[in-house]
């Protein structure tokens, strides 16, 4: 049988996630077993990031595994000019999972094909970075008791933002409406709107972040309109501040309304609305922990 | 009352004829084949005159017959070609184009960021739609069409 691992959120089908999103609500329940007990977890950053790796390094402490790896590509062969493929097929002897965040797009297909262990893609550039939809999927079931028939807005950098496009995908099982907020330069890519239309998903396109655009949505989920996507600068100052959003426009939106951000967030969410309770963005990064110990021990097959 | 068609590429004995090429893929399909590596007798037009294509041009290869992978390596870059299997200056067979499901070795990646231009390994595409002519890249997981495709 071939290894499993988790590539790309599409890896996933319905029964999966469903499944995947059951075992995370018991590590929140229950967080701290020794089930990884004498497992080794590698976790290789070839970037930089804090949130992703810190997340996935906790779901592993919490299960008594032992971690090794990189945070930084600078202390690696890689430097020496060592590919990809021959790192990987040293560390799959030592480790018995992988995790591999890598700015290269393919990166985590390629690894999980030569290595002998379970490879987790913990993001491949502007392609996947499946644990954080899984996580997504599981702030909106909690907060929302259900993944059917909701209506999601997606604000703001919709063209690069892998997270919106990822969740998209899987959401499709769910019989959703999406919503669309963003300025023209960054706008939904045509291959994804094709995607709903060929899945039947109804969605609205609108470039304007207004009270009447999120009236019926059940989830807000906002993403960072970044300064270096823009060419022209001018085009950024004018958009940069209208899809930032305050607890004004919050006013009329429905109780069950929950916000989501990927984080960081810069200013694409005024501090006022932190106190909201509609604010969901802080437990969803710690619902990570919940979904990759879910998605760890799945590969382990534990 | 006959219709005499002026030949602008001579008559081929034994062999394979391949038409209907849109002109600017031409020498794609030749490299593609690897038809500058052989050894036998090959004779091309170029910006012949087409109804259907406006300019098109055509491949005649002697004395080798296609294998139908090869033939179906061709859809890849012109879909609408038409090859005949030539004998004794016969058309002894029509071969059908169908596009392959899976493509190994022959489409580059245009994503400069995909692992497959940034690593020494064999690309693979997936035909995603077969009357669009959309490939997937298995990696990088972009797609390019059909009349944008770069071959190796």
């Amino acid at each position: 049988m071939a290894i499993q691992s988790l590539v790309s959120i599409t890896d996933y089908s319905k029964e999966k996630i469903l499944q995947i999103l059951e075992k995370a609500a018991n590590f929140e329940k229950n967080p701290n077993q020794q089930i990884l007990n004498g497992k080794v977890i590698a976790t290789l950053f070839f970037e930089p990031s804090t949130r992703t790796r810190l997340s996935f390094e906790t779901a592993v402490n919490r299960l008594g595994g032992r971690i090794i790896g990189f945070s930084d590509a600078r202390t690696t062969s890689g430097t020496k000019g060592e590919t990809l493929k021959d790192t990987i097929i040293m560390v799959s002897n030592y480790a018995d999972l992988i995790v591999m965040r890598n700015p290269i797009e393919g990166a985590a297909r390629y690894a999980s094909e030569v290595s002998s262990v379970p490879v987790i893609n913990a993001g491949d550039g502007a392609n996947q970075h499946p644990t954080q939809t899984m996580l997504d999927l599981y702030s909106i079931k909690k907060t929302q008791g259900k993944l059917e028939d909701l209506k999601i807005c997606l604000v703001g950098d919709l063209k690069y933002g892998r997270t919106v496009h990822s969740l998209i995908q899987a959401m499709s099982h769910f019989n959703p409406k999406f919503s669309f907020i963003a300025p023209k330069e960054l706008e939904m890519p045509d291959e994804y709107k094709l995607f709903c239309k060929e899945h039947n998903i109804p969605f609205e396109e609108h470039t304007e972040l207004n009270e009447a655009n999120i009236a019926d949505a059940d989830i807000l989920y906002m993403t960072r309109v970044q300064k270096e996507r823009f060419t022209d600068l001018f085009e950024y100052e004018k958009v940069k501040d209208v899809y930032t959003l305050r607890n004004k426009l919050l006013e009329n939106t429905k109780p069950n309304l929950r916000i989501l951000h990927p984080l960081p967030r810069v200013n694409e969410i005024d501090y006022d609305v932190d106190n909201n309770e509609k604010a969901y963005y802080f437990q969803q990064a710690k619902n990570g922990v919940y979904a990759r110990q879910a998605v760890i021990c799945d590969l382990l097959g534990l | 009352m006959t219709m005499e068609k002026e030949l602008k590429v001579a008559a081929l004995r034994n062999g394979t004829v391949i038409d209907h090429i849109p002109s600017e893929k031409l020498f794609q399909v030749i490299s593609l084949l690897e038809l500058n590596n052989v050894t036998n007798q090959v004779t091309f037009g170029y910006n012949l005159e087409s109804k259907k294509l406006g300019k098109k041009a055509i491949i005649k290869v002697s004395d080798k017959y296609l294998s139908q992978d090869e033939v179906n390596k061709i859809a890849i870059l012109a879909p609408k070609a038409k090859i005949n299997i030539i004998k004794e200056y016969e058309v002894a067979e029509k071969m059908q184009l169908q596009l392959p499901d899976e493509i190994l070795g022959v489409i580059k990646c245009k994503n400069p960021k995909c692992i497959t231009n940034n690593e020494p390994m064999i690309t693979k595409f997936r035909t995603i739609d077969k009357t669009k002519a959309l490939f997937k890249c298995h990696y990088c997981e972009r797609i390019v069409e059909g009349e944008n495709v770069e071959i190796i």
